[in-house]
């Protein structure tokens, strides 16, 4: 039922804008149909009638609000008491402080820290850490680019072209542009991204590989040593089509940095041009320099005078080994190569005789590589998703073949998903399938640490492991777990805490993963050998 | 481009800008770094093509020239009233049957509902024809131009019609040597600009004609032109953002020309009479002058290649159209509906789409970018003082500087925020507020309601994109 009511507020004015925001306001309250609030001259009671809002045009009364109000019979009460309300309260608002407008670009942020510059003695803005979608990410890193910042690109699925276009600009003035895909970078100290607390030191890193320069970083800092920058060149860098651009002002940069004594270069085998020209530079820089191309031949990087590392842990012991701050640390770590036959053997032991193959579940897609190239000769049936050397692709990597290592980081893996070490919870499912099959004798494993893993990767794993070794075990088997932590005890985890839990789950851990990679191997051969009581 | 020597990175302390993952930003702060965080969104709508284009231009040194020139000469601008002309006789290319509109150009089919009724009352009022029916069949024979007033270094509000016979301000920039025109204000209710036709409302065009400007156009004689800026600015300091607010600047207006119209001699005193009661009975009588001063300033302005500086922001009811400094073009986006408050009797539902060439205003730094001056306005919306104050701020991130000629008392007298540039726009995603009028979607029914809209992105995409393509590439 509708009803239509009328009410002059006596000698009370307000301005026409605040009628019409009362009117809507009240046009706004449930039930209420229509709302109008005028001062009551003739003209705008003529305007209510012509509007239809009024039947007939009451005595005008101008220093009077009039308002008319229709709707539910209830409704229309309510909202009269909420007028009357309204139109008494006081207008005090309270003297909340001016907001200050949310940055929403580079250009804004800069100008609010130089607007900002005599309040605070901070240094002007020098790198754009992007980390947006990665169609919106060049563009971005162009604008921060042109405003003179350095510029670090987490993100992926950024053109060829445009990592062209972006590092061409920056070479030709000395800015960096870490990346795209670029996961971890240290700079003067502060990780970024996806990175470890490492001491400082004398080692100055470039990676075209995130979870390399981890490694590497993390074992420099276990075995005394400490690095100045980890600069991170992200994965294309060194292609043929983008040259090694990023990689050759990095290195420039630490060249010139007297805080760096050693400079240590970790990526893939770059394009046969690229190689050239970075070696050459290397050569020529007057600093010793550490190259771990992994899979490339020791002469080609030899014939430069530089020193070649076939791993990245040997990258780390060679780069502390040349640190005038460090080397008489180094080697300290050397035992766990002389026991590693022995605890090899202990291990092979506890296998049955069927179980002969080793399977690979890897977050970190560079420890799959540098495992792949270490075990191709020694299994030579071993396939992956990231082959190399002569060892091939899986065909199917939901179906582990009989040696299998995945980087299950991959595309196919994370579609949709997060990153394996943002959330390593998600390789405990096929953890349990691999430990299930007969013929499996080793799961290889690693646990990355650091600002932006998991806060407890080791306690991911834990309920998976126990499961598996249980099932195991009723089938009267044993699985090893083999596996190494990638951290430092800086790190948020901490390192001792997160081997602590994996030793108390029975993982068998080496210091680095190429110590994983190479007990996997000593097992195998172990297990394979005609044993002795047999 | 010659490279600048920049020290590396890796001998400064690290200071980051963070754009994406805000986890990042805070690990760096976590280890004594400095990170700051920006609420960042997809620049242009999230048009990847837009985004890169307008990358490529950030800090383009010919650009930023191009706008420092073209900055300056809409500064340097002293628009001042130097008379009230025919437009037919003073507007450039107004000869034979023409009508001007508001917004970018529109064909007559497509025009909404209050252009359409306000360029059939023109030909009334012209006599092209004797009634709604002939006039109609007049405008689809083709026979009478449609224009953008704006092509015509002219603006006028809401339908913004101008034919050849009406009355016109002329404004002239001294500093510049470019004149801008305006049509009169009728005041409020049944009248052209709102697209209404009828015998009143063409009978007070034909009186506005006849005596109102004679008697204007003699009281200017008899001041020797009056200076809009200072006029302007005053009105700013009394309350008024001179676009939906003049009260101030009305009667400021009304003062000058009262006292010298009477003193003179060679007026009549009814003419006289009828002309400043005419006046003081509307308080928007300012509006139509403050667009021209704002047009003037702007077509300073004009035609400094690569400039991304805006020159005008107008709508025909349709369309929302933008200009830059740097070409003739138009850059047009649907023109949005306009949030606000309405008049008795009327809703959402009635209201036409944003109208006008009044965003001249804005355009020039006064209107919704001077809200700060006059905090009534943000009422409109719902918003309190405060509001005002940072609409008026968040537009400093969109423009090239402040205008020192119009000053705001509640920002400690600092200038207004002006000359947009489209980049900032497009980069920041901080829309152009403007304070505008509601017309009825109907021909003739008049003003509905008033509020605050935002200029589309989508014309600035397209603007930046065009800027774009028309810059040499770097070497």
């Amino acid at each position: 039922m509708t009803d239509v009511v009328t009410r002059f507020f006596p000698n009370l004015y307000r301005d026409s804008v605040a009628l019409m925001q009362l009117s809507a306001r009240l046009a706004r309250l449930p039930g209420v149909a229509q709302a109008s609030a005028q001062m009551a001259t003739r003209a705008n009671l003529e305007l209510m009638k012509s509007a239809g809002v009024l039947d007939s045009v009451p005595e005008p009364r101008p220093n009077d609000i009039f308002l008319v109000l229709s709707g539910e019979a209830d409704a229309v009460d309510d909202a009269l008491r909420t007028a009357a309300g309204w139109l008494d309260e006081k207008a005090a608002r309270g003297d909340e402080e001016a907001q200050q407008e949310p940055l929403r670009s580079i250009q804004m942020a800069i100008e609010r820290a130089g607007a900002n510059e005599g309040e605070t003695e901070g240094q002007a803005a020098n790198l754009a850490l992007i980390s947006t979608p990665g169609d919106y990410a060049a563009a971005e890193a162009m604008k921060a680019l042109r405003l003179g910042l350095n510029v670090m690109i987490f993100s992926d699925n950024v053109s060829v072209e445009a990592e062209v276009a972006l590092k061409r600009y920056a070479r030709e003035r000395n800015l960096l542009v870490m990346g795209p895909d670029c996961g971890t970078s240290i700079i003067n100290g502060i990780p970024l991204a996806f990175a470890n607390v490492v001491k400082r030191g004398d080692i100055g890193l470039i990676g075209a590989s995130g979870t390399g320069l981890q490694q590497v970083s993390c074992l420099i800092d276990h075995y005394g040593g400490g690095i100045t920058h980890a600069i991170g060149t992200g994965g294309h860098d060194l292609s043929a089509a983008v040259g090694g651009l990023t990689m050759l002002t990095a290195f420039e940069q630490l060249a010139g940095d007297p805080a760096t004594r050693v400079i240590v270069l970790v990526s893939k085998p770059p394009a046969a041009v690229v190689a050239e020209t970075l070696l050459r530079a290397a050569q020529h820089c007057g600093k010793p320099v550490v190259v771990c191309f992994l899979g490339a031949s020791a002469d080609s990087i030899r014939a430069f005078a530089l020193t070649p590392a076939d791993t990245l842990e040997d990258a780390a012991r060679q780069a502390v080994r040349l640190s005038p701050s460090a080397s008489a640390m180094a080697g300290a770590d050397a035992p766990e190569a002389s026991d590693r036959a022995q605890r090899a053997r202990r291990l092979a032991a506890q296998l049955r005789p069927e179980q002969r193959h080793l399977r690979g579940l890897y977050t970190g897609g560079t420890f799959c590589y540098e495992a792949v190239l270490m075990l191709q000769e020694a299994l030579p049936g071993l396939r992956s998703n990231t082959p190399a050397g002569s060892v091939g692709r899986i065909a199917d990597v939901w179906t582990s073949h009989s040696d299998t290592l995945l980087d299950l980081g991959d595309d196919e893996f994370t579609r949709g998903r997060p990153h394996p070490m943002i959330d390593p919870g998600l390789r405990n499912e096929r953890l349990l399938a691999e430990a299930a099959d007969p013929g499996v004798a080793i799961v290889l494993l690693d646990f990355v640490l650091g600002y932006g893993a998991h806060p407890d990767p080791a306690g991911q794993i834990v309920p998976a492991l126990r499961a598996a070794r249980q099932a195991a075990s009723q089938a009267g088997r044993t699985v090893l777990f083999i596996g190494h932590v990638c951290g430092t005890d800086g790190d948020p985890q901490g390192l001792s805490e997160q081997c602590q839990t994996l030793a108390a789950a029975g993982v068998e851990l080496a210091a680095s993963n190429a110590g994983a990679v190479a007990l996997c191997r000593a097992v195998l051969e172990a297990a394979r050998a005609p044993r002795s009581g047999d | 481009m010659s490279a600048k020597p920049v020290p590396a990175l890796t001998q400064q302390p690290l200071s980051v800008i963070n754009i994406g993952l805000s986890g990042f930003g805070q690990t760096i702060r976590d280890c004594g770094g400095s990170a700051c965080d920006l609420r960042w969104q997809p620049p242009a709508e999230g048009d990847a093509e837009a985004g890169w284009a307008l990358a490529r231009l950030i800090a383009d040194e010919r650009i930023d020239a191009a706008n420092r020139t073209a900055y300056g000469r809409y500064l340097a601008s002293q628009p001042v009233l130097t008379g009230v002309g025919v437009a037919g006789d003073v507007i450039p290319g107004m000869s034979g049957r023409i009508i001007l509109h508001s917004g970018p150009p529109i064909a007559w089919p497509d025009m909404c509902g209050p252009q359409q009724g306000a360029i059939l009352g023109a030909v009334l009022f012209e006599a092209w024809a004797s009634d709604i029916g002939a006039a109609r069949r007049l405008i689809e024979s083709g026979e009478v131009r449609l224009e953008p007033c704006h092509h015509h270094a002219a603006v006028g509000p809401m339908a913004g019609i101008i034919s050849p016979s009406m009355p016109v301000w002329i404004v002239s920039n001294t500093a510049g040597g470019n004149v801008a025109y305006c049509n009169m204000n009728e005041g409020l209710g049944r009248v052209l600009r709102f697209g209404a036709n009828d015998a009143e409302v063409i009978d007070r065009l034909r009186w506005m004609a006849k005596t109102l400007a004679p008697t204007l156009a003699l009281i200017i004689d008899e001041l020797g032109g009056l200076d809009l800026k200072p006029l302007m600015a005053q009105a700013l300091h009394m309350g008024d953002e001179v676009h939906n607010r003049n009260v101030a600047a009305s009667m400021l207006l009304l003062r000058k020309l009262s006292t010298a119209g009477l003193r003179s001699t060679r007026l009549e005193r009814g003419a006289l009479a009828e002309t400043l009661s005419f006046i003081a009975a509307n308080d928007h009588f300012f509006l139509n002058l403050s667009m021209a001063a704002c047009k003037a300033m702007l077509d300073a302005a004009q035609g400094v290649p690569h400039s991304t500086l805006l020159t005008a922001m107008a709508r025909n009811g349709v369309e929302f159209g933008i200009r830059l400094a740097g070409s003739d073009d138009w850059f047009t986006a649907p023109a949005p509906f306009v949030d606000g408050l309405f008049f008795p009797g009327y809703g959402p539902a009635d209201a036409a789409r944003d109208l006008g060439d009044s965003a001249i205003t804005e355009t020039a730094g006064v209107g919704g970018f001077a809200m700060a001056a006059s905090p009534a306005i943000v009422q409109f919306v719902g918003g309190s003082a405060r509001d005002a104050l940072a609409n008026t701020r968040r537009m400093l991130h969109v423009t090239l500087g402040q205008n020192g000629a119009f000053t705001l008392p509640a920002l400690d007298f600092t200038g207004t925020p002006a000359g947009i540039d489209a980049r900032r726009v497009l980069d920041s995603g901080i829309r152009p507020v403007i304070n505008t009028g509601i017309a009825h979607k109907e021909a003739g029914v008049g003003q509905v309601g008033a509020g605050i809209t935002h200029a589309p992105l989508a014309c600035f995409a397209k603007a930046v994109l065009a800027v774009a393509r028309n810059l040499p590439e770097e070497n």
